[in-house]
């Protein structure tokens, strides 16, 4: 048989591993994908297309060997580029980190994914040091949106969403410090995970905001979802921020019932400025679990603007050398963002710290009563490359600002969150489906059930 | 006219040895203003003295 882009990874793996379909045979359709519309969607920064063959050939031996090969066997899938990838300079969307001496070592869960069987072919565009809700990159030019490649794919991981939206690979892995996996799963109608933090390691990753930073993975369904999370969860000493929790794996209890499960609806700052189709969105998944209670989700704006606070103070701090020695090199929008950054006095800093754990102590209470809080996961669907501004109720609101006020209060305490997408036309938009820390599964679950109801798809892309 | 934040930005800037050039000070200082808005409204919420921090956060 033949690998179609229609293909999910766990339909990938089951091909492969019932010797239907050889390793090699998914791995050159993948690159043979990426070359033919990667032109278009600028996805790719990098393809490592003798590595993966290589790769991919050694699972073929496998199998050919009848050696057991691991649940994702000759998956192709692909990173942002702030993963180091042996061989090749950790870019994180940077000009200035392209003159690093070429990684060592693989960044741990790229290791793991290998480890099951998973191809890599390559690493993806991005915004610059992630500090980005775009998907914009001055450098390498944007990543586009699969479904209208006029419109941008989000940010940070911009790629990342462009390149699974396109169907060039069913896998790829991207970093979340304020809604960077969940803003492209969004704009691009795709999956994204962002785990509990803590939960995966980032372990020879490019940082950005120490305390804030997530790693996860984005997949066309549920299932191919679980897959990745779950051959990359696991302690590692070389996060120290990455938990000693065991291995719990959510592919067997995905198709569990979710009829015991509490919903609730994400109310105040999470229904303020949202355009109808994110409202449309909301009210599809709400009526489909059932959910009508809504809970008000206390400070969540001050959430945001601590969270905000946070990431420019601590992403300064990271830069500061680079910004004495190279602010030239930076794109002059973040260089700048991060210099007033590094201005904010740090009496404020701590106070915004000190909020955090306020803020967390109100989430946990409200998690004693109920299991899931749905909210959008953009106030928008895909804006236009470059656009500045959107009209919301007549009045002006920037883009940039404004693109990741959902994501924010979320991640600023850790909490997990599956990004699903509802297919509206003309243009996907998602919906945060948020657990209680270290309930993946609980996410997970919800997210199958609604998969299964058929209210979310990655739908199939048409803009290319 | 100087802006009220220009002589912050001039004494900071001196501080951390961070140049700002005079093309970069509009947006330098429209981002400031920006972080230090909502810096305040972090700062405008009462909380006990005992509160502690949450640097590294533990979910």
């Amino acid at each position: 048989m033949t690998a179609k882009p229609e293909m999910n990874a766990a339909d990938i793996a089951k091909a492969v591993a019932g010797g239907q379909l050889s390793a090699l045979a998914a791995t050159e359709a993948a690159l043979a994908r990426i070359k033919q519309h990667d032109t278009v969607l600028n996805a790719f920064t990098d393809v490592t297309a003798d590595r993966a063959r290589v790769k991919a050939r050694a699972i073929d031996a496998d199998i050919a060997a009848g050696r057991k090969v691991g649940p994702l066997a000759g998956v192709p899938f692909a990173v942002k580029n702030l993963f180091d990838v042996a061989g090749l300079a950790t870019r994180a969307g940077s000009k200035i980190n392209r003159d690093l001496a070429p990684a060592k070592r693989d960044a741990t869960l790229i290791e793991r994914m290998e480890a099951a069987g998973a191809v890599l072919v390559g690493a993806l565009n991005m915004g610059e040091y992630a500090y980005d809700f775009t998907g914009e990159n001055i450098h390498d030019g944007p990543s586009r949106n699969p479904h209208d490649t006029t419109r941008m794919s989000g940010g940070s991981s911009g790629g990342s969403g462009s390149a699974v939206g396109g169907a060039l690979v069913p896998i790829a892995l991207g970093s979340d410090t304020n809604g960077s996996i969940r803003v492209p799963s969004s704009f691009c109608g795709i999956f994204g995970l962002k785990p509990t933090y803590g939960r995966l390691s980032r372990a020879r990753s490019f940082p950005f905001v120490a305390s804030l930073d997530h790693l996860g993975p984005f997949a066309r369904s549920v299932t191919d979802l679980a897959l990745a999370y779950d051959v990359m969860q696991g302690p590692d000493a070389d996060d120290g921020a990455c938990t000693t929790r065991g291995v719990e794996p959510v592919t067997p209890l995905l198709a569990d019932s979710i009829s015991g499960l509490r919903v609730a609806i994400a109310g105040g700052h999470f229904q303020k400025n949202v355009f109808p189709e994110a409202v449309e969105a909301v009210g599809r998944v709400a009526k489909a679990l059932g959910a009508t209670q809504v809970v008000d989700v206390p400070e969540a704006s001050r959430a945001r603007a601590a969270a905000y606070v946070i990431t420019t103070t601590e992403g300064a701090s990271l830069h500061l050398d680079r910004l004495r020695k190279r602010p030239n090199d930076f794109d002059p929008a973040v260089r700048d963002r991060l210099i007033a950054g590094a201005m904010v006095p740090a009496a404020l800093v701590d106070r915004a710290q000190k909020f955090r754990r306020w803020y967390r102590a109100q989430l946990a209470g409200i998690f004693r009563s109920v299991d899931v809080l749905i909210a959008p996961a953009t106030p928008c669907t895909a804006p236009k490359l470059g656009q500045v501004n959107f009209n919301l109720d007549g009045i002006e609101l920037p883009v940039r600002a404004n693109i990741g006020i959902h994501t924010q209060p979320i991640s600023f305490i850790g909490l997990p969150v599956v990004a699903v997408p509802v297919p509206l036309e003309p243009l996907p938009i998602g919906v945060q489906i948020i657990a209680a820390p270290w309930r993946e599964d609980v996410a997970l679950r919800v997210a199958y059930a609604l998969e299964q109801m058929g209210v979310v798809s990655a739908p199939a892309p048409r803009g290319f | 006219m100087a802006e009220p934040l220009d002589d912050y930005i001039d004494a900071v800037s001196k501080a951390l040895a961070l140049p700002v050039e005079e093309a970069w000070r509009p947006a330098v200082r429209a981002n400031l203003e920006v972080s230090l808005r909502l810096a305040r409204l972090v700062d405008e919420f009462a909380l006990p003295d005992e509160t502690e921090p949450a640097p590294i956060f533990t979910a």
